[in-house]
């Protein structure tokens, strides 16, 4: 008799992986960016690769975020398929011309004749006593952009299976990834299955509401799912999984059976995810609605160092099941 | 989008594909005068259809750059490529991109090289590898850098020409790529078309130092200058400049010096800089130095007439070209925003 031990994996080795697997089926496919060689990444992602692929594959960028993000849209239009890798989403800012103003409208300006097929990952997030320059979680930014898909892996089968369709779409992939996320365990995934990247997922089933979320919030609204299950209460937790473009249908589908609603997004309040999701339920789903449409979101603060204030400035569990109270205890 | 989406988009711009370069080591001076007068009246019939309200948006006229196009890209093939800033007519048809579906961009035609989604300022053609007509100003430049990385990479000898105006030398996207592509050593040729004023900002009143060329050389980039309205003075140093990039080198920062006859655009006063600074420039207009030339090759009053009424009759054809045009059908509005044009 044989037995198979899952040793598991991380969600770090899953990224990594993903990458490796790209690599060795396509040789137009490399990784550019930021320490990303003989450092194996500001996160260890991509730690190995240099050795396997060598310098021309897993290219260290000075730290010129504009022009390696450009180039990487540069060097798609030439055929390759690029991995461009800018160590934080709080960098991606001095990148924001290249994203906006070339990769995302190009097709369109062109009037269909270039694509860009480039793919641009970066950890976002909050949570890690790193204060306000390195806690952004500004995906939000990017799934405002027409011409850009916005991926949002939260577990470790999705980190390992996003890349490989965003590096087969045409057009401009960009993969958030919740730096608290890479030590995450789990089972290694079946890599032989095809990963969606054009739905969100139900990750677990109820009755009574649904909360929509997406990356390293998952983790937390799932614990508040079983805390208020212990309650009676059934909550249905959608991944959003894509930010851009959303998927409507998952989410209205489920709300139209629970008839309630809370959107958990690590993002400010004010003009973030949670306010288009929000307002996508309202337009579509207001006559199913048995309570206001609740919202769990960062405090509206530059996210401080200290632990107990970083703490009371993000989502947590509780305060999801605080809002889920909210939703269900008021009667409709 | 569909395969066959994608092949009509493609069919929509014509396939006429004139990037010969002058062959051998010499230039073709009627040639390259004959391409500076079509960018001359193209232009100027730009601006009367701009008055005439025909042309909107904003429009930048090459008047008094032709040289440097002209000059610098007769030394390109078919399987190089080109990034151009948002005053790219000239870049443009200097390049070979046809002026009928040019002009029809300029009055939003289905027929115009991008089925007027860009207009005067983003003129793309990938027949002739012509990469836009970017309106950021230095956002061309990362662009050119990863072009020629893929060439790199793909070990493809060829060159990709970045057009960029001296004020894009004060952005970092000039630092930044200028360095990426030196430490690399990638096929770039660093155009920059010096004309003096960043809109309306003299040069010396926007960088510490005012020689180009030796900001470019700080990135250990080979460097010089040219006379930009000399168009066989550019040609020259053009030629010196792609050879040297194309033999794989790593990139050349070249500076024409250059200035516009006309404001930075149609909107501009132009109340920055004297009358007689332009008339003063205005005696070295390139058109002028060239017919001079020309006369003393030999090359008549006559020959001369022939060539501005061939380019007269072809920039009518091009005007008649974007008249006879249509108008995308609005229920096409969200196409292109995503290859299978899904749109959310």
């Amino acid at each position: 008799m044989t037995t198979t031990v899952d040793t598991g994996t991380t969600y770090r080795e899953a990224v990594r992986e993903a990458m490796r697997d790209a690599m060795r089926r396509d040789e137009r496919v490399f990784l550019m960016g930021e320490d990303v060689g003989r450092y194996g990444g500001g996160f260890g992602v991509s730690l190995g690769l240099l050795e396997e692929f060598g310098e021309e594959r897993v290219r260290d960028a000075p730290l010129s975020e504009s022009a390696f993000v450009g180039a990487g849209i540069g060097a798609a239009l030439g055929g390759m398929r690029p991995i461009v890798e800018v160590m934080t989403v709080n960098f991606v800012m001095l990148a924001l011309d290249q994203i906006v103003n070339t990769a995302a409208a190009l097709l369109h300006m062109s009037g269909g004749q270039f694509a860009v097929p480039v793919v641009i990952r970066m950890t976002t997030g909050g949570g890690r006593q790193l204060a306000a320059q390195h806690s952004h979680s500004l995906e939000n930014w990017f799934a405002h952009v027409p011409g850009l898909r916005v991926l949002a892996p939260a577990t470790i089968a999705d980190a390992r299976g996003m890349l490989w369709p965003a590096l087969l779409d045409p057009d401009p992939v960009i993969i958030v990834e919740h730096g608290s996320l890479y030590n995450a365990k789990g089972p290694a995934p079946d890599t032989s299955l095809a990963v969606d990247i054009s739905r969100a997922a139900v990750r677990r089933t109820g009755d009574d509401v649904t909360v929509v979320t997406h990356g390293g919030s998952l983790g937390l609204v799932e614990e508040a799912a079983e805390r208020l299950a212990a309650d009676g209460i059934g909550v249905e937790v959608i991944d959003l999984r894509v930010l851009r473009p959303l998927d409507d249908a998952t989410v209205n589908e489920s709300v139209r059976r629970t008839h309630r609603a809370v959107v958990v997004d690590e993002g400010w309040r004010t003009g973030g995810l949670s306010a288009e999701v929000a307002a996508r339920i309202a337009e579509t789903c207001f006559y199913d609605l048995d309570a206001p449409v609740g919202r769990v979101c960062a405090a509206e603060v530059p996210i401080p160092y200290a632990r107990h204030l970083e703490e009371a400035a993000l989502p947590s569990a509780a305060r999801v099941v605080a809002a889920v109270h909210e939703a269900v205890d008021r009667r409709g | 989008m569909s395969a066959a989406r994608r092949t009509a988009v493609r069919a929509a711009a014509p396939e006429r594909v004139d990037v010969g370069r002058s062959a051998g080591a010499a230039p073709d001076p009627v040639t390259l005068y004959r391409r500076m007068v079509l960018i001359r009246r193209f232009e100027e019939r730009c601006a009367e259809l701009y008055s005439a309200g025909t042309i909107r948006g904003f429009l930048h006229l090459y008047i008094g750059e032709e040289a440097v196009a002209v000059g610098v890209l007769d030394h390109l093939g078919p399987d190089d490529a080109v990034v151009a800033t948002y005053r790219d007519h000239g870049q443009a048809l200097a390049r070979g991109v046809p002026a009928g579906p040019i002009m029809a961009e300029m009055f939003g035609r289905l027929e115009g090289v991008c089925r007027g989604r860009g207009g005067s300022m983003h003129l793309f053609h990938a027949p002739t590898r012509f990469f836009g007509g970017n309106g950021i100003v230095g956002g061309g430049l990362p662009l050119a850098v990863g072009l020629a990385l893929a060439d790199h990479m793909q070990g493809r000898e060829r060159v990709t020409v970045c057009f960029f105006g001296e004020g894009a030398m004060a952005e970092g996207e000039f630092h930044e790529s200028i360095n990426l592509a030196a430490l690399w050593k990638l096929p770039v040729l660093f155009l920059c078309e010096n004309n003096l004023y960043a809109m309306g900002t003299a040069l010396d009143r926007s960088e510490s130092e005012t020689n180009l060329a030796v900001k470019a050389a700080s990135y250990e980039v080979p460097a010089w200058s040219c006379d930009g309205m000399d168009v066989l003075a550019v040609w020259e140093a053009a030629h010196r400049a792609v050879e040297l990039v194309r033999s794989g080198g790593g990139p050349v920062f070249l500076e024409a010096k250059t200035y516009r006859f006309r404001a930075h655009s149609m909107y501009d006063p132009d109340r920055y800089r004297s009358k007689e600074e332009i008339e003063h420039w205005r005696e070295r207009d390139p058109l002028l130095l060239m017919r001079a030339r020309l006369a003393a090759d030999g090359v008549d009053a006559a020959a001369q007439d022939r060539i501005e009424e061939e380019v007269a009759a072809e920039i009518d054809a091009a005007v008649a070209f974007a008249e006879a045009g249509t108008d995308e059908p609005v229920e096409s509005l969200l196409a292109f925003v995503t290859s299978d044009e899904v749109t959310s």
